[in-house]
């Protein structure tokens, strides 16, 4: 469900693709490649962060269901997104060998695999938690596979701006989780992730922008170029680094979380920048490896001092 | 009506094996799914009946 790029997953040789009468190759750690695991990790922890900040008290039992649907929701949406851009991911290196261009799962099965789980999710959400949470993680499953998946990615060089949302929604689910509302900080929380969505995913467009062209998606790179795709990083990253601050300025966050907000927003910058000067050859290709890497970081650090500053309030060891 | 066991699909050992573990799979999952049920049921307690429409 996020768009937190991921790394190849490179676990079997090629194969052909199976008839479909066949009997299926599947192994269970094909189904388990299918929920996009390292996507999913970084939606649990965010979803863990809005779970644990919101005010009110809920019952571990509840909390980990609410997890535990909310990643499902999120492997769901990741199975779907490989059903549907099966063509795609047979062309482009970076996926060339998930298990359904490798042959190893039919297009039916990822199909029937994931919409069963997508639909289950949602369900024992509303029933086991409540139905606000769950309504929204129905919403950002939809979200990712019909609007950012089947739409935008293959008809706008904006797919990953707008689908960004997506990917941006699990800190808001298990806020609701906990409150049963939406209030201004998982807002705060979703801009985050959404505006740290397009300098994040254009530094891997940079660097795969052969790929992409191959496959035939318009991302940014390939239908504005490198010099107008490092322009909008930075831009992207000039927005990002003072709404990173936004949950110490609104009061719902500390110092503490301020402070790491404002250096992480500060090296962002500063990668952002030099990814916009550096623009020929093996300099620019670090520039935009160095931006994507500590992108990734970035998130889980502000997520992670959000909780550390909650934390430390909430036990009164700070003021 | 006679049956030639050399009829239909024989699956290898490979596919046998992993039928066996997708197999497994699902039962762990649905066992998931009831401990969890029961779980919240007994944390929620009579509150599990009261549902707001």
């Amino acid at each position: 469900m996020s768009l937190a790029s991921e790394g190849a997953e490179l676990t079997r040789p090629l194969g052909p693709v199976l008839a479909p009468a066949e009997p299926s190759l599947a192994g269970v750690e094909d189904y388990i490649a299918l929920l996009k695991p390292r996507v999913m990790s970084l939606v649990v922890f965010t979803a863990l962060v809005g779970l644990l900040v919101a005010p009110g008290h809920v019952h571990p039992v509840i909390g980990f269901t609410a997890l535990l649907c909310i990643a499902i929701g999120a492997g769901a949406s990741g199975a779907l997104n490989m059903w549907y851009d099966a063509d795609i991911d047979a062309i482009m290196k970076r996926t060339v060998r998930r298990p359904i261009p490798a042959g190893r799962i039919l297009p039916g099965e990822a199909l029937a695999f994931g919409s069963t789980l997508a639909i289950g999710s949602v369900l024992v959400l509303g029933i086991l938690v409540n139905w606000l949470a769950a309504a929204l993680l129905a919403f950002t499953i939809f979200f990712y596979v019909f609007i950012y998946t089947m739409w935008l990615k293959r008809s706008t060089p904006q797919n990953i701006v707008i689908g960004g949302a997506a990917g941006a929604f699990p800190p808001v689910v298990g806020w609701a989780a906990v409150t049963g509302d939406v209030s201004l900080a998982p807002v705060l929380m979703f801009l985050i992730i959404f505006l740290w969505t397009p300098p994040h995913f254009w530094a891997l467009g940079l660097l795969s922008t052969e790929d992409y062209r191959r496959a035939g998606v318009p991302m940014l790179p390939v239908v504005a170029g490198p010099d107008a795709t490092r322009l909008q990083i930075l831009l992207y990253t000039i927005v990002l680094a003072p709404v990173g601050l936004t949950p110490t300025l609104f009061g719902f966050a500390g110092l503490v979380y301020g402070a790491v907000a404002l250096v992480c927003g500060a090296i962002m910058l500063a990668l952002a920048w030099r990814v916009y000067r550096e623009r020929l050859g093996p300099a620019a290709a670090s520039a935009a490896k160095r931006l994507f890497a500590f992108s990734l970081l970035y998130v889980f650090v502000l997520f992670a001092a959000l909780l550390l500053d909650h934390v430390l309030a909430r036990f009164g060891w700070l003021a | 009506m006679s049956e030639d066991p050399e009829d239909g699909i024989v699956l290898t050992e490979e596919q046998k094996r992993r039928r066996r573990a997708r197999s497994i799979a699902i039962a762990l999952s649905l066992g998931v799914l009831v401990a969890l049920f029961y779980a919240v049921t007994l944390v929620k307690g009579p509150a599990v009946l009261i549902r707001p429409l």
